[in-house]
């Protein structure tokens, strides 16, 4: 589904990834955990089209076609969803509106014709029960006022309607609690189909506790260093990242 | 065409001008203060950019034009002006080229207590006689002069005590005249007695699209008496040859209400000179403001809230989107007088620049002479949210469509303010279709 070969990019003239290797396939549930700078939240951003990010070598390819030269609308369209690290706030756009015309969006890139208004509705309330989501929060302006929790629901909430087929999610967990960390959990696990893949990238091992990965990778100075099952999460919450950076500074300074 | 300059050149006449405002006037009935009025033209001229006040929107190449008056008024009929009804069932004055066109208007149900005519019609009405031409003020402003000396119609609203009207009055300006440089002095009173509400929306609109230039010099003075209620909307779609002045004067005493919205999303020069003036106790003003400016367009939204008493209450809230070229203006003068014990004046003004060319100049003026009051301003000029813009592309809406959005959930509010939810769903079409 997703293969990125040698991917290197940059943001400020600042180089971030490394070359970075990495393949998923169909309905497979990769996390990726590393250090603070190790360039996680670039990987998502390169892949969901942020201008500011410049690739500068590799590719990607997404069923076969290169990503990295669609416009982020066309991502979208294609089925690639990014879950923001921090959702915007966007005083004026109603929840709803907004919703209603990217699934529209996505719907007509399809060739289906778009929902009406009572169509939309009933979708939007059988997706609401999944994350918890409160009626009054699909009325009030995109992410505002939200609390963090709320905007984390948010965003599996617009997953969740959108039906991409690969959803990368960007540290969802910082600045949950553990409730919350539950509802966007289980979230995420409804929409568990063995065809919808996921990239879970995340600081901590505690969410995947709550989504189990098929496979864990390490991303260190801007390159996948090691790869494991679940129990590689475990061994990182044990032993902090430093046995691991220890071992790959003295491969690449020996 | 020779024009007149005055040794400091902070004004310009035209020959032209000269002579229309000497001619005998139009409107008989009123004669001495048109007069007068001319002699303060004559003494004023068109104003340039030294003036203070036209600092940033030059006009004086209206004296250097050779405009001509429109004498047509009767080329439009009912169905050539359908499409611009604010609402199906709007009554509807036709001003054609500055001229009432009965028979394109919709006038014939209007409910009892609700009197709406030409001023040829209506001079000896008690209420007219104590107001039309009463409350702008000629003697300091330039374009009210010009046009109290030269207007040949005006349209005149009344409502008479305890009378509430839901159903909009749209006074419709449409300009027909091809042939030349047209000028175009329109005129509407609007005066709610005790008690009474009603609904009034002016709109601006040209089946004349040539390269002359038109030059549309609108005056509008509304009268509230206690506890009246006027809703008031100032649609200027105007093409792109127009230099549109608008003057809008609005009389309060106590108890009384007034909110208007003024959408400037046409023509080429607009200037807005909005005086509200709250004149006794326990008045409410609303001032809502919308431009979407953009090739060359200049848009200046000029306004006065004058609180003289006190327990009064003003909001403004302006708002403007300036791409390609485009100019906007905003200067928002608050005075809270000395006796204004307990006002409550807020304003905000708000502008997204579009382009690395627009541009924009907002000046928020308070002058406070009481001390037990509460009053904020504030002006902010920024750019469209790139993180937002990035955002909603995220979710597969694609790149226009987000701007169109975005500029539509920045303007919207302004809009929202609308009572009527008729016209506010108009607007809100009419603005859907400019972002696009």
């Amino acid at each position: 589904m997703l293969t990125i070969k040698d991917l290197k990019a940059s943001v400020e003239e600042k180089q971030i990834l490394n070359g970075l290797n990495f393949e998923v396939k169909p309905g497979e549930v990769h996390a990726i955990m590393g250090p603070n700078g190790s360039g996680k939240s670039t990987l998502a951003s390169v892949l969901a089209g942020r201008e500011e990010y410049e690739v500068t070598g590799g590719e990607v390819l997404f069923n076969g076609e290169d990503l990295l030269e669609m416009s982020p609308e066309d991502r979208a369209r294609a089925g690639v969803f990014l879950a923001f690290q921090y959702p915007v706030e966007i005083p004026g756009v109603s929840n709803a509106n907004f919703l209603k015309t990217a699934v529209n969006e996505v719907r007509k890139s399809k060739g289906l014709e778009a929902l009406d208004s009572k169509q939309f509705l009933k979708l939007m309330q059988e997706k609401m029960k999944l994350v918890e989501m409160d009626k009054t929060m699909t009325q009030r302006s995109v992410n505002e006022g939200f609390s963090g929790g709320e905007k984390k629901r948010n965003e599996i909430f617009q997953m969740a309607m959108l039906e991409p087929s690969l959803a990368i999610l960007d540290e969802t967990d910082s600045g949950l609690d553990i409730d919350a960390l539950r509802i966007v959990a289980n979230g995420v696990n409804a929409l568990r189909d063995g065809q919808r893949s996921f990239i879970v990238i995340t600081h901590y091992q505690r969410l995947l506790d709550y989504i189990v990965p098929d496979f864990v990778h390490v991303l260190y100075k801007g390159r996948i260093v090691k790869s494991g099952t679940k129990e590689l999460a475990l061994e990182l919450e044990e032993k902090g990242y430093d046995w691991i950076k220890e071992e790959v500074d003295a491969t690449f300074n020996a | 065409m020779s024009t007149v300059q005055n040794s400091k050149n902070s004004r310009v006449t035209s020959e032209l001008f000269q002579k229309w405002v000497n001619a005998s006037p139009r409107v008989s009935a009123f004669g001495d203060v048109i007069k007068d009025a001319a002699q303060a033209f004559l003494s004023q001229g068109i104003p340039t950019t030294k003036h203070e006040e036209w600092k940033y929107t030059n006009v004086a190449k209206l004296a250097t034009t050779e405009f001509a008056f429109s004498a047509i008024n009767n080329t439009l009929k009912k169905d050539d002006v359908k499409e611009m009804k604010v609402t199906a069932d709007a009554v509807i004055v036709v001003v054609e080229n500055g001229i009432i066109n009965k028979e394109a208007s919709s006038m014939e149900a209007l409910p009892k207590g609700i009197h709406i005519g030409s001023i040829h019609d209506l001079a000896e009405n008690a209420e007219v006689k104590k107001h039309f031409l009463q409350h702008a003020d000629y003697k300091t402003e330039p374009f009210v002069a010009l046009n109290t000396a030269t207007f040949s119609d005006a349209v005149c609203i009344l409502a008479d005590a305890n009378v509430e009207m839901e159903t909009p009055i749209q006074v419709m300006m449409v300009n027909t005249c091809i042939e030349y440089n047209d000028y175009v002095p329109v005129r509407i009173l609007v005066v709610a007695d005790k008690n009474a509400s009603i609904q009034v929306v002016e709109t601006f609109d040209s089946f004349s699209h040539t390269n002359n230039s038109i030059f549309v010099n609108a005056v509008s003075e509304v009268v509230l008496a206690e506890n009246a209620k006027v809703n008031y909307v100032k649609l200027q779609d105007d093409p792109i040859n127009t230099t549109h002045i608008n003057y809008h004067r609005v009389a309060m005493v106590r108890d009384s209400y007034q909110h208007l919205t003024t959408l400037s999303l046409g023509g080429g020069i607009i200037r807005n000179n909005l005086n509200i003036r709250l004149g006794d106790v326990n008045g409410t003003a609303y001032l809502n403001g919308l431009t979407v400016a953009r090739f060359n367009q200049l848009v200046d939204h000029h306004t006065v809230v004058d609180h003289a008493m006190p327990h009064c209450y003003s909001n403004e809230l302006y708002k403007n989107i300036i791409d390609d070229n485009a100019q906007g203006v905003f200067n928002g003068k608050i005075f809270v007088r000395k006796d204004a014990q307990k006002t409550n004046a807020f304003q905000s003004n708000k502008n997204l620049l579009l382009s690395d060319d627009a541009s924009m100049n907002a000046k928020p003026q308070l002058e406070i002479f009481a001390d037990d009051v509460k009053c904020s301003h504030g002006a902010t000029t920024g750019q469209l949210d790139d993180e937002a813009l990035f955002y909603l592309r995220a979710r597969g809406i694609g790149e226009h469509a987000a701007r169109a959005l975005l500029n539509h959930a920045f303007a919207a509010d302004v809009i929202e303010g609308i009572a009527h939810e008729g016209i506010k769903e108009k607007m809100l079409d009419l603005l859907n279709e400019k972002l696009k």
